[in-house]
Parts: structure tokens; C-alpha cells; sequence
């Protein structure tokens, strides 16, 4: 099981971010994606979860092999942190919770409604969701925002376990997660911006 | 699929959840009727079925935009698109839930407002009957448009233009089956039609459904 990337490029709102893109990351390896803020970092992520379909390229990774996390956590507020997690459990088809509960020091709020969570142990909570999925590659946008400096450690902790599983992580972050990663700078694979034809209105008519 | 359902209806229930705001708002209208109309009950017995089914459309209408908007702004309809079930499965549990919360308690108390408006004693039984036909085709195709506008900033008033049209089959063969039940008249042809609605849109939207969630989550 590989996450192989050839010659991709994705766009957002219609205009291509980036292209170009190969990488092959493999069992039991992490790949931490850097590079400014627009460069197209998400829009790479939300295409290699299936998201959004690929300009060009392909993307060859296992059928339903891939855990995705966002910048919002999908936490509903009202539901304790226990029933978001039993959730999602029940929605990939595992059911023992208490492995993630206990990687991201959750077990003293599981009965606290998920509104009543401060930023950082929302965030905790939504890191928390990737391992009852039970899925091998985990796509991480932006996973440390609000994390303190312990639950960065965690989560470093939740990511090592998960590659000495022979899991995948590609983690797009701006900070040093202390991991043992291969880092891939994407600004090079910037998409050459192209000129406007005068054509252009013609053919979207 | 079944987590999915016990969750919308858990939110439902919970504080915030919307689940009287389709009966309190049936209950309005037809509480309203009288007083605007007149106390008239030869007249009200005649306007009966048509208020009760346009209240039930109307109330179903008001939580349409919950439907999806909210797994939409705070991200759970991402991670549910990435999750083990078929997009067409997720927006049908959507209606099913709604239609749950929604048409089933509307439907529960339309007997009761239909004394009110004082509805012929005949009326109740094919009241009832087109109201349980008819409202899973108000729930599937709210869903529909609760799609199509999902993602849009205030995009209540554009789901409900879009999809008021759409509904209009379903109230006419719907407060066709209860105008003749009232009247004493045979109601099978309209509620033959107003079935073959309900089945209709349950077969196809789902997928139409699912097609414009995944264009509108890019």
C-alpha cells in the first residue's frame, strides 16, 4: 500500500494552483508539505482525499484507504465529545473509542458537550476522530493550529504510532513536529500562470 | 447509514435542534385561519383541506435550509464525503431524518388542527393518508434543494424559489385527496398520482442529490 502521486496538478476555482506534482510516500513513512500561505496546499490535500477531482495526474492510493482532516473538525456542538467520536466510529465500521479518547487526553471531557470545548481540545477532539476511522493514510491540514505545546507532543505521538502501524501521513504545517519526515516544498511546483485568451468569453458561450 | 440517522435526530432533539419549529408554525397557521377568515365553520369546513396541506408544506418549507447548511459550515459534510458510505445513502438518510423530524410530527398533529378548522368528519382518514404520502416527496425534494444551494451564505431565500415549484405537484394531488375526502367524493385517482409522486422523487433525487453535493463541495 502506497500513496504515489504522477504528474499532478489541481486547481481551485477553476484556475490551476499547482502542476507537475510527483511523490511516492510509503508504508510506514511520513511527508510533511510546506509552503506559503495560497500556494495551494489544501486544494492539493482536498484532491488527494477525493474531494475535488485533479486537473491532470494521477493519484493512485487504496480504495477507501484515506482519512482526511480539515480545517474545521465537523464537531457537532451540541453532542458530547463521546457521541461525536461514537459517531464516526460507527460510521467506518469500528467501535472501540477508547484508544483515541485516551492518545489525546480526552477521557475527563467525554461526557462535556463539544461546544463547551476550548479551541485547542476541539482540535484534539477532530485529531482524535483519525484513529476510529481505522484508515492507513491520514491527510492533515494544518493539524497543530491551537494545539499547545504538550498537545503537539501528543499528536507527534498519535502520528508515530500510527507509522510504526505501517500507516501513511501526509501533513501539511507550518512548525517542526519533531518527526522523522521527508519534507516537500511545493512552492517550486507552482502552475505557470496563463494569459487570458481574448477568445475566452466566446468559448464559454 | 444508521449512525448517521440516530445522530441527525439526536441534533434534532437537542437544544437548538429545530424539531417544534415546523409544528409551531403549522400550529400558527391554522390557529391564524380562523381569526383572519371569520368564524364562519361552513366556510372553514370548505377551506379545511387546502389550509392543513398548505400549513404542511409551508412548515415543511421553514427547515429545509437545515437540512445540510449546518454539516456544511462546520465541516461534516467534507469528512462524510471522504467516509465508507455512497453520497446518494448520506442525502437519503438527510431527507429520511428530516422527513422524521418534520412531516411525521406534522402529520401526528393534523387531526388535531383539523378540528380547528372544523373538517368534516370524512376528511380525516384521506387527511391523513395524503399527508403520509405526500410529505416523504416534501422531505426528498427539500433535500434536493438544500443541495443545490448548500454552500451559498443565506441561501434560504434561493432554496425556497427553487423549490417552491417543484412542490406544486405534490400540493395539488396531496389537497386533492383531502378537498374530495372532505366532500365525500372517491380521492383514489389523486391519491394513486400523489403516490407515484412520492415514489418518483425517492427514486431519482437521491441521485441528483448526491450529484450536485459532490459539484457543491469542491
Amino acid at each position: 500500500m502506497h500513496l504515489n502521486v504522477q504528474d499532478l496538478s489541481v486547481a481551485r476555482g477553476g484556475i490551476a494552483v499547482l502542476e507537475g506534482l510527483s511523490f511516492t510516500v510509503n508504508p510506514g513513512q511520513a511527508l510533511i508539505l510546506r509552503g506559503p500561505n495560497g500556494i495551494g496546499k489544501t486544494t492539493l490535500l482536498r484532491s488527494l482525499a477525493g474531494l475535488q477531482p485533479a486537473l491532470n495526474g494521477e493519484i493512485n492510493a487504496p480504495n477507501e484507504s484515506i482519512a482526511y482532516a480539515a480545517h474545521s473538525d465537523g464537531i457537532k456542538h451540541v453532542l458530547t465529545v463521546r457521541e461525536n467520536l461514537e459517531f464516526w466510529a460507527d460510521v467506518f465500521g469500528t467501535n472501540d473509542i477508547a484508544p483515541a479518547l485516551n492518545a489525546f487526553e480526552l477521557e475527563p471531557l467525554a461526557n462535556r458537550p463539544a461546544g463547551a470545548l476550548s479551541a485547542g481540545q476541539k482540535r484534539r477532539l477532530g485529531l482524535a476522530r483519525l484513529l476510529v476511522t481505522a484508515r492507513p493514510i491520514w491527510i492533515l491540514d494544518e493539524p497543530t493550529v491551537s494545539l499547545d505545546i504538550h498537545a503537539v507532543e501528543m499528536f507527534a505521538n498519535a502520528i508515530r504510532a500510527h507509522l510504526v502501524g505501517g500507516g501513511i501521513a501526509l501533513i501539511a504545517t507550518h512548525i517542526d513536529l519533531g518527526l522523522e519526515a521527508d519534507i516537500l516544498d511545493i512552492t517550486s511546483f507552482k502552475a505557470k500562470p496563463v494569459a487570458m485568451k481574448d477568445d475566452a468569453m466566446e468559448g464559454f458561450l | 447509514m444508521k449512525a448517521l440517522l440516530i445522530r441527525d435526530l439526536r441534533l434534532a432533539m437537542r437544544a437548538g435542534g429545530g424539531f417544534g419549529l415546523g409544528l409551531a408554525f403549522f400550529l400558527i397557521v391554522t390557529v391564524l385561519v380562523p381569526f383572519s377568515v371569520g368564524p364562519d365553520s361552513a366556510l372553514l369546513s370548505t377551506i379545511a383541506a387546502g389550509i392543513l396541506w398548505l400549513g404542511a408544506l409551508l412548515a415543511c418549507l421553514l427547515s429545509l435550509d437545515r437540512i445540510l447548511a449546518l454539516d456544511w459550515e462546520d465541516g461534516t459534510l467534507d469528512l462524510l464525503a471522504c467516509a465508507p458510505l455512497p453520497m446518494e445513502g448520506t442525502v437519503s438518510i438527510k431527507a429520511l431524518a428530516h422527513w422524521l423530524t418534520t412531516g411525521l410530527p406534522l402529520i401526528l398533529a393534523a387531526p388535531l388542527f383539523a378540528l380547528l378548522l372544523s373538517l368534516p368528519s370524512a376528511g380525516y382518514i384521506p387527511l391523513i393518508l395524503s399527508l403520509l404520502l405526500g410529505t416523504p416527496a416534501l422531505s426528498v425534494i427539500g433535500t434536493f434543494g438544500a443541495a443545490l444551494t448548500v454552500g451559498i451564505k443565506r441561501g434560504g431565500l434561493l432554496l425556497s424559489l427553487l423549490v417552491l415549484p417543484l412542490y406544486v405537484p405534490t400540493l395539488i394531488f396531496g389537497s386533492e385527496v383531502a378537498r374530495r375526502g372532505a366532500d365525500g367524493l372517491s380521492y383514489s385517482t389523486p391519491l394513486i398520482m400523489l403516490a407515484g409522486i412520492t415514489l418518483g422523487t425517492i427514486a431519482l433525487l437521491p441521485f441528483a442529490s448526491a450529484a450536485v453535493l459532490r459539484v457543491n463541495i469542491r
